[in-house]
């Protein structure tokens, strides 16, 4: 009954979506201001029905009730309570209710924190985030209902896939649709503006904060998959370029360009066009994801069931969603002002290179993603494009990226001297060739791209240390925002330093061991001491114990137990590796099959991963400087035409500069 | 109003999803053979039951399902009640091709030689079909695996179907489900038979003795 209860609230909130859709901006062409002012509660509500459909689908979990189709397909009474709740997750239908869920809560968050905005723009943003919650409600109610019942009821759930049952996959999903789902509100803001003319500098403010959490939470989601892959799949890999992990990036690159071109936009009234067409960029290549993941178009360890009709239902949305607003964006766009004049050495100049250098490198990934699909539909045969393509591409476009973002943050907008950026870049420079020269000689091995990966994030690390002193011993204050993305560059330069130290320095070893054998790995002996059975509470598994010693001593370092498990509703076995995570780099150990012989033996993989633990440090830290930069002070500061209090904290390093910049804000509000 | 180069992301994004659009009604997964209407490579093997030899000449004149098996593959313990059922249905000749039955890791105690090899294969694939059932008409050792390197086996199981001309005409990588066999395989199994019985009919090839000729050996 309370099965039927979430399905029927399901179906209600669809009806308010629609309103939410219609209404309010029929309200705007109308100048009626009650239908406008209907945009908030309406939001409210079809959130708190979805929220109630959600909660619903959740008890029927936590039940076991597997009188639900769904719930059977993907748990089983044996689960641990938090996998039962994940479970929700773990499959298409689920999925996609978390999707709409986190749709509601990002609609919500506009319609409670946007007190200060014209009614007129809250009336547009929300009915285009209606629009797009009506889409994906229509989607599950008629292709993947979450709900439908299984007569008679099965006596036991088929239970999640056991490479799901895992804390990353617990949250991972989550994290990461509210990355993608965050950008609707960038966008929405953005058709908003095209719709209503009104391309301004508070379009772009409103903009900033909004896109600044929805990229936290994207750039966590995506480690957290990374992470879960490489610790959980025994592949010792943290990126694959499968078609699905591109699908994340894409957005990711988007998104990273869209935060710096805003901020162009809200301070110089410039590349207003340019950053529309990101925001419409980064929310469509989210859809854009969701419609590859979910049609079966392309190959991909991330295998949902695919069904055709649930494939066209996603490209017709998309083509409709993109399409028109790309439409909007042709007859909307030309009319925009092309802001304030800017020299070439100028702050605009380095965001402008570094966003399209971002946009070129997502162009590159959906190319490769893409490219077999495109060859495959003009009959010219089956390939796949793997690594080396996405490695030749990709590496060489973040080159100057990384180069940039010193001088980058460091310049005055509209004119920079290089006179003012020069003292600044001579620490870095000499600081970073000391550092990459010395690191790659104690890892004993040198060659070009080694040492330009490392000075590159060398280079970035060293500049934000310095300008971050500087600030403190100048007793200037720091807001968030400076902060933020000193932490967050700083975050970039940790990955970039783990992604050439493991690309170069990591050993891979498959080996088969007995008891008593022993394998060296760099200065690590790793020795098998035993293999046993142990249980779990929905698994039985095999249990080998691994010492590991180091250099010429005798003691035993560390402990690995790694573990081959058998869950007992599924006939595939798991793999769950044992892995040390020091400071400088990973020990990995998995457990593979026993070989029969005279004595047994066990497929073993042995790794030594340097660096691996830099990956997800660098990632934290762009999550803390995204957070640090979305709560700054100034976002709640109420927006006025013609505000530019706000301006007093931007990070600048250069307090000579205030006087220039508010003369700069007159001709941007005149433009 | 409108200026061509803000038209430019718009006419990209309708090419995108024309091939999307095409693309959804492709299967990434499936690989095909070139060997999809060319003649079935020719062998000469024994038989699981120790018969003598089976060639594939042996059945021109009839439309016959290839199955790549081994006991030692998990799919294709998934695969075989429906191909049990199937052949039970159905009637379709399905021959076995026993893929690398001998494994290297049983070979940890010195090197085999062919006749332990033959008579461990037939022993466990004997075994193995008693308890799962036999759908073939006869099965072949292929121990070496140099007939599923002709094949262009990439994995067990895969089912090649093969028309009485001896010309292979469909392959499936992994295990066949009800639904291939029931949407592809048995439409082009009626069609090709419906051929033969044309040809055979109009010029009284040896279709029929051809069959008998192999139980002869």
């Amino acid at each position: 009954m309370l099965v039927e209860l979430g399905h029927f609230a399901l179906i209600l909130s669809l009806l308010v979506a629609l309103t939410q859709g219609v209404l309010p901006l029929a309200g705007v062409l109308n100048s009626n201001a009650l239908w406008q002012s209907s945009a908030r509660p309406l939001a409210l509500l079809q959130w708190s029905l979805v929220a109630f459909a959600f909660a619903v689908l959740e008890v029927a979990f936590l039940q076991s009730d597997f009188s639900v189709l769904y719930v059977s397909e993907h748990s089983n009474s044996l689960l641990p309570w938090p996998y039962k709740m994940a479970a929700l997750w773990g499959g298409h239908e689920g999925s996609l209710l978390l999707w709409v869920f986190l749709l509601g809560v990002w609609s919500s968050a506009v319609a409670l924190f946007s007190k200060t905005l014209a009614q007129d723009m809250v009336a547009r943003v929300l009915s285009v985030m209606g629009m797009i919650s009506s889409g994906f409600l229509l989607f599950i109610l008629t292709t993947s209902n979450p709900f439908a019942r299984l007569l008679p009821a099965a006596s036991e759930g088929q239970d999640l896939n056991p490479l799901l049952q895992d804390p990353g996959l617990v949250i991972h999903p989550p994290m990461l649709y509210m990355g993608y789902v965050g950008m609707s509100v960038a966008f929405a803001f953005a058709i908003a503006a095209l719709m209503a003319g009104r391309l301004d500098t508070v379009w772009a403010r409103w903009s900033r904060p909004w896109t600044l959490v929805a990229w936290t939470f994207l750039t966590f989601g995506i480690g957290l998959g990374s992470w879960w892959a490489y610790y959980e799949l025994g592949w010792g890999g943290w990126w694959f370029w499968d078609p699905v992990e591109n699908a994340s990036l894409m957005p990711w690159l988007v998104a990273t360009a869209l935060i710096h071109s805003l901020m162009v936009t809200e301070k110089r009234g410039s590349f207003k066009a340019w950053t529309v067409l990101l925001a419409i960029a980064a929310f469509s290549l989210s859809l854009l994801g969701t419609f590859l993941v979910r049609s079966g178009v392309l190959t991909s360890v991330h295998a949902f069931a695919s069904d055709p009709a649930r494939g066209i239902f996603i490209l017709v949305f998309l083509a409709l969603v993109v399409g028109s607003s790309l439409t909007l964006f042709a007859w909307r766009a030309p009319t925009v002002s092309l802001g304030s004049p800017m020299a070439l050495l100028s702050k605009e100049t380095f965001l402008l290179a570094n966003s399209v250098l971002l946009s070129t490198a997502t162009l590159a990934v959906l190319l490769g993603t893409l490219y077999p699909l495109i060859i495959d539909a003009l009959n010219m045969g089956k390939l796949s494009v793997g690594p080396p393509y996405f490695n030749v591409v990709f590496a060489p476009l973040m080159v100057p990226v990384l180069f940039m973002m010193v001088p980058g943050a460091l310049a005055r907008w509209r004119e920079a001297k290089w006179s003012q950026i020069k003292p600044f870049l001579i620490l870095p420079f000499f600081a970073a060739t000391i550092f990459s020269l010395g690191l790659s000689l104690w890892m004993g091995h040198q060659d070009a791209g080694i040492l330009l990966g490392f000075w590159l994030g060398a280079w970035v690390a060293f500049a934000s240390f310095q300008q971050v002193a500087w600030r403190a011993k100048q007793g200037l204050r720091m807001g968030g925002s400076f902060l933020g993305m000193q932490i967050a560059h700083l975050g970039l330069a940790v990955v970039v330093l783990g992604v050439t130290g493991v690309k170069n320095f990591e050993i891979e070893r498959d080996v088969r061991m007995g008891v008593g054998d022993q394998v060296t790995l760099a200065q690590y002996h790793f020795k098998l001491v035993d293999v046993k059975e142990v249980r779990g509470p929905n698994y039985k598994a095999l249990r080998a114990q691994v010492n590991v010693t180091k250099g010429e001593s005798e003691t035993v370092i560390k402990n690995l137990t790694p573990e081959k498990r058998f869950y007992l509703s599924s006939t595939m076995p798991m793999t769950e590796a044992s892995i040390d995570s020091g400071f400088m780099q990973d020990l990995y150990v998995s457990l593979g099959d026993v070989l029969s012989g005279p004595t047994p033996q066990w497929s073993m993989r042995v790794y030594y991963k340097p660096f691996v633990p830099w990956l997800w440090a660098g990632v934290l830290l762009m999550v803390l400087g995204g957070l640090l930069a979305s709560f700054d002070k100034r976002y709640r500061a109420p927006v006025l035409a013609g505000d530019d209090q706000a301006h007093d904290q931007e990070p600048e390093v250069h307090e000579t500069h205030h006087a220039s910049q508010s003369h700069d804000l007159a001709s941007t509000h005149n433009a | 109003m409108i200026q061509k180069k803000f038209l430019i992301p718009l006419v990209l994004f309708l090419v995108l999803v024309v091939f999307l659009g095409v693309g959804l009604r492709r299967d990434p997964k499936e690989i095909p053979s070139p060997l999809i209407n060319t003649a079935a490579p020719d062998f000469d093997l024994p038989t699981l039951k120790g018969e003598g030899n089976f060639s594939p000449k042996a059945y021109w004149g009839r439309v016959w399902l290839f199955n790549v098996w081994a006991t030692w593959c998990v799919s294709c313990r998934e695969e075989h009640p429906v191909l049990v059922a199937f052949a039970k249905r159905e009637g379709v000749p399905i021959v076995g091709l026993s893929y690398k039955e001998i494994q290297p890791s049983d070979e940890d105690k010195g090197p085999m030689s062919l006749e332990s090899k033959l008579s461990l294969a037939r022993a466990r694939s004997f075994e193995w079909l008693k308890k799962h059932g036999d759908p073939y008409q006869l099965s072949v050792l292929d121990l070496d695996g140099r007939v599923g390197i002709n094949y262009g086996v990439y994995g067990v199981p895969e089912t090649y179907l093969i028309d009485a001309k001896g010309f292979i005409r469909y392959k499936h990588i992994g295990p066949v489900t009800p639904e291939v066999l029931a949407q592809e395989v048995m439409p082009l199994v009626l069609e090709l038979q419906k051929e033969a019985s044309a040809k055979s009919s109009s010029n009284a090839t040896p279709s029929q003795s051809s069959s008998q000729h192999y139980a002869l050996q």
